[in-house]
């Protein structure tokens, strides 16, 4: 079923665009963030970390002078490194130190830390130590990691090619006869540079220790506080118990802060080792060096086409620079193999032979940041049928149309299933809204007086709200050992708990952890409608590990699916407990009761009771209770899903001008279909924030390394988050879809404005330097490289970096 | 090295008086967050790119991570705290920010009210244009601008007693809470 959404206001709490009951007090500025906590907090200690300003090299010797407190690698005795690990032959697992112990694998990796009484005398220590490190051979590029003469970033044994840590293979049987016999194979390179998720606020974290009970509490800026208490506990030994998580308000996060930091391990650890509070602020120049990069691939990928445009084949060799270390809990795996089974998105492939790789080198490690690796499958296979469009002379929205899957559910050839979905129906409603006649007729006109405009269009499919099958997906089946744990985390579901107190107040406490996208409020609309009551009634308890159930938290656009279906789970438990109730005060049965304005009301009567009543009762008149109960007003929900595929189609019109390489975006449309939008103001939000980031993506963002693994962008006015200027105004279509897939009729829309805006927007470029018979293939398309493909008649692609040559040849 | 003995200074900060002991390398930022207290300045670059720390010095914004607290000496100063009319009453610019969902992590969003409540209460008839040119200074990476484009434009509305100022956009304040939350 889809249709277009109307707009008009609806009668319940869901589908409504209620203004966000996280913003009063933030507007105020009264928000907690966690820097605020160290800021109110007169008697902490401050650390700053000691950072590696050499690719690679051998610690000889880390020296603070009197006066200095300072801690290294050989003072965190019995503390565990980080090891993130899958179960899969291919797969290669490293351990990560919390401090550099002997070497350092990038420029920015923790060696020591210094603790002083302010930030600013924690910077003066910080000045005062000093680092000798003898200087390696740095891998800095895939190509010189894999080429048989590079050093090894890691000392382990790597099963494939040399710093291969993921290699992941899927070649359908007839691919090879498939192939041969089409008409047309095109043949094209995509590649992106390495980028930031650059949270606004930089990492963060407090750490208090308690005497009394000798435990510690943790404030960190997170995405995963429950998997963060898991991996520190773990790592220093203690139980998970002695550990409190707590994320306050989260200054953004998209992906950056779901993986378990250093640093964090670090300042719990020192803290319990002073026994005082101490705070570290990142600073955004250590933002840039050590948290976390992504998106640095490469795709060489292979269309068989038959002569209508049919893609009846797909070949492709992926790579990902995954950087020095593995990531937990997600892994180093997380590009490579979700490009491995996704590559395909919304279009029918039939016959699939990729490889997708990730490579170990010397440079800050990558973790998940929005999107993870469809902004670079959407690349691809959007470049793709440009190519082949223009290459098959056929029209570019028809060779779409004729790919696109339309058939439901659909099995993909990694075996995934796509959900019900519009694919086609949103190329069709953008296309229709882009006016391509109209903007065809423009761009005859403007070339005719010097300017170059150009339309490009995008198709992706989103998988969204993927709880443990998902996960499981990634590994080999295995067992559980006998007396042991496997080392492999494998996330997914969610948990809530939901409360009625004797007043009626409602309290939903999740084990997701919301970072700014109005998460309390649309439960708190679900939950509203559910038990009949409006939101002053409910309260929202995340992100403190003491306080919640244990869950996974929010990424992978995941949180209103899987903990909105949690949530509605439990309160439709809790009204039938309440239906049950009143039905016994007022006559009739449970299913005679409707809850509505707060009150239980036996229909086609005028008969009512208060929740506020029945709840009272439940507690302090427990002996009377009708239904025997337990006198508490509580429901768990608990929800696991296997996953549902949002859609959309993106348009992009802009202006090349060609003496500057500058691009222009003079429209933005967005055909959306998330299903069932519980907020639409906050789905419009994440829809318009996430194009921004595609922007950035597409036209300014590189982490740029120079030639010995030294990143030269760590400051802003380096790498260049788009303003206002740069944005332009994003229409929005809605189409609904309601899949059976979601409970709550939902589909995550946290990551698809990034993932599907790079494609447009290169494919928009390409439209408009079609005169200069040159495309864009490697992003940002910054007017430095624009202008360079113009002036050289090129093609734009990545420049490889020269792989250094061996030092000695062998005869 | 030796610390630098801290001065005296003293500090005008939403109608209240300040008297705080700083270094004088402290900055202003630093002094409003933890000498006042007033930690809704925030400071997302500490080089003066992000905006996030703006505050009103004397009326006009100015990035606090980039003034020393010790040239404050004796100024006014506004922080996203001193916005508000009261405990019940938003700043126009609070209310139409609120309404208009322009903002979703909150943490630029200090910046961004001070920057357009200061800017608009000396230039009531800036153009979009204009406003559009003073809302890049500062950095948002959640919301891509628009929402808080469309809040500010409501809020000059409003601010200039058009009553229909805060409520033209698509994102209607719903009676049942057009109040805050207790």
């Amino acid at each position: 079923m889809t249709g277009t959404t109307t707009g008009a206001e609806p009668q319940t709490w869901t589908g409504r665009a209620l203004p966000r009951l996280e913003d009063p007090a933030i507007l105020r500025g009264w928000g907690t963030y966690v820097a605020d906590v160290a800021a109110r907090d007169p008697g902490c200690l401050h650390v700053r970390f000691v950072r590696s300003a050499h690719a690679s090299g051998r610690i000889l010797s880390i020296t603070a002078p009197p006066g200095v407190t300072m801690f290294t690698a050989a003072d965190l005795d019995g503390v565990q490194p980080i090891r993130a690990v899958l179960h899969r032959p291919d797969f290669v697992a490293v351990a990560t130190p919390v401090l550099a112990t002997d070497v350092v694998r990038f420029v920015g990796e923790p060696i020591a830390l210094v603790v002083a009484d302010s930030e600013a005398e924690a910077e003066d220590a910080l000045d005062r130590v000093e680092v000798e490190i003898e200087e390696l051979p740095a891998v800095l590029s895939t190509q010189h990691a894999v080429s048989g003469h590079a050093p090894l970033v890691h000392d382990v044994e790597f099963p494939g090619d040399p710093n291969t840590v993921v290699d992941g293979h899927i070649h359908t049987d007839g691919f090879d006869a498939a192939f041969a016999a089409a008409d047309r194979v095109v043949a094209i390179q995509v590649s992106s540079a390495r980028q930031s998720a650059m949270p606004l606020e930089a990492r963060a974290a407090h750490a208090a220790y308690d005497r009394a009970t000798g435990r510690s509490t943790l404030h960190a800026t997170l995405q995963m506080p429950h998997v963060t208490r898991t991996g520190i506990a773990d790592s220093l030994g203690i139980s998970e118990d002695d550990l409190r998580v707590v994320s306050p308000d989260v200054g953004g996060g998209f992906g950056a802060k779901m993986t378990l930091a250093r640093e964090d391990i670090a300042l719990v650890w020192v803290s319990r080792r002073l026994r005082r509070d101490v705070a570290w602020i990142e600073t955004r120049e250590e933002n840039f060096l050590a948290a976390w990069h992504s998106r640095e691939q490469v795709y060489d990928i292979e269309g068989a086409f038959t002569a209508d445009g049919d893609l009846v084949a797909l070949r492709g060799d992926l790579v990902c620079d995954v950087g020095a270390y593995c990531c937990s809990p997600v892994t180093w795996g997380v590009e490579p193999l979700m490009a491995l089974a996704e590559l395909p998105g919304p279009y029918k492939v039939e016959h699939y032979s990729v490889r997708s790789r990730g490579i170990t080198t010397n440079k800050c490690p990558i973790a998940p940041y929005r999107g993870v690796s469809r902004p670079m499958q959407v690349l691809a296979m959007e470049r793709l049928f440009d190519v082949a469009a223009a290459e098959l002379e056929l029209d570019r929205v028809d060779i779409r149309h004729r790919n696109l899957i339309s058939e439901f559910p659909h099995r993909a050839p990694s075996g995934l299933v796509l959900d019900q979905a519009s694919h086609q129906e949103t190329l069709a409603a953008a296309v229709e809204l882009a006016d391509l006649s109209d903007f065809r007729a423009r761009q005859a006109a403007a070339r005719e007086a010097g300017r170059y405009l150009g339309i490009g269009i995008s198709c992706f499919a989103e998988r969204t709200g993927y709880g443990t099958p998902a996960f499981v997906a990634r590994n080999q089946p295995y067992e559980l050992p006998r007396t042991a744990s496997p080392d492999v985390i494998t996330p997914g579901y969610e948990r809530v708990l939901l409360t009625m107190d004797p007043s009626g107040g409602v309290v939903l406490r999740i084990g997701a952890a919301p970072h700014g996208q109005g998460l309390r409020t649309t439960l708190t609309q679900v939950v509203c409608d559910q038990l009949g009551i409006s939101p002053e009634a409910v309260r929202v308890i995340d992100s403190d590990t003491d306080a919640t159930p244990y869950g996974w938290g929010s990424f992978a656009s995941r949180a209103m699916v899987i903990a909105g279906g949690a949530s509605m789970l439990a309160a439709q438990d809790l009204a039938e407990r309440l239906r049950g109730l009143a039905a016994a005060r007022l006559g009739g049965l449970p299913d005679d009761i409707d809850l509505t304005d707060g009150a239980a009301r036996l229909r086609g009567t005028d008969d009512a009771v208060a929740l506020s009543v029945l709840a009272r009762d439940v507690y302090h008149s427990a002996h009377l209770l009708p239904d025997k109960g337990q006198p508490a007003l509580e429901s768990v929900g608990f929800y696991d899903p296997s996953g549902t595929f949002a859609n959309a189609c993106h348009v992009a019109e802009v202006e090349v001008d060609v003496e500057t390489g500058q691009v222009d975006i003079h429209r933005f449309l967005v055909a959306e279909d998330a299903g069932r939008l519980i907020n639409p103001a906050i789905v419009d939000g994440q829809i318009h924030g996430g194009v921004a980031q595609g922007v950035a993506n597409a036209l300014y963002e590189e982490l740029v390394y120079d030639e010995r693994g030294v990143l030269v962008t760590t400051s802003l006015m380096d790498y260049l988050p788009p303003t206002v200027h740069e944005m332009p105004s994003i229409e929005i279509l809605h189409l609904e879809t309601i899949s059976p897939a979601s409970l709550t009729g939902a589909k995550g829309v946290g990551e698809g404005g990034t993932i599907g805006a790079p494609a447009a927007l290169a494919n928009a470029i390409s439209d408009a330097l079609e005169p200069f018979g040159v495309g864009v293939f490697h992003l940002p398309a910054t007017p430095h490289r624009v202008r360079a493909a113009i002036r050289d008649g090129e093609d734009l692609h990545v420049v490889a970096r020269p792989v250094p040559r061996p030092e000695k040849e062998a005869d | 090295m030796s610390i630098p003995s801290a001065v005296p200074v003293r500090l005008y900060v939403n109608g209240d008086r300040y008297d705080v002991s700083v270094e004088p390398r402290r900055t202003l930022a630093d002094a409003l967050r933890e000498d006042c207290g007033l930690t809704g300045t925030h400071l997302g670059c500490e080089h003066g790119v992000c905006g996030a720390c703006t505050v009103l010095v004397d009326g006009q914004p100015m990035r606090s991570c980039l003034m020393f607290a010790v040239q404050a000496e004796g100024s006014s100063v506004r922080t996203v705290e001193g916005l508000a009319i009261d405990d019940t009453t938003l700043h126009p610019v609070q209310q139409a920010f609120w309404e208009h969902h322009g903002l979703q992590c909150g943490f630029c969003t200090p910046g961004f009210l001070t920057l357009a409540a200061g800017y608009l209460e000396e230039h009531p008839d800036a153009g979009e244009a204009e406003l559009r040119d003073v809302l890049s200074s500062n950095l948002c990476r959640c919301t891509g601008y628009q929402n808080i484009v469309k809040a500010t434009l409501a809020a000059q509305q409003a601010m200039n007693g058009d009553p229909d100022g805060d409520t033209d956009g698509d994102t209607d304040t719903d009676a049942d809470v057009g109040g805050e939350p207790a």
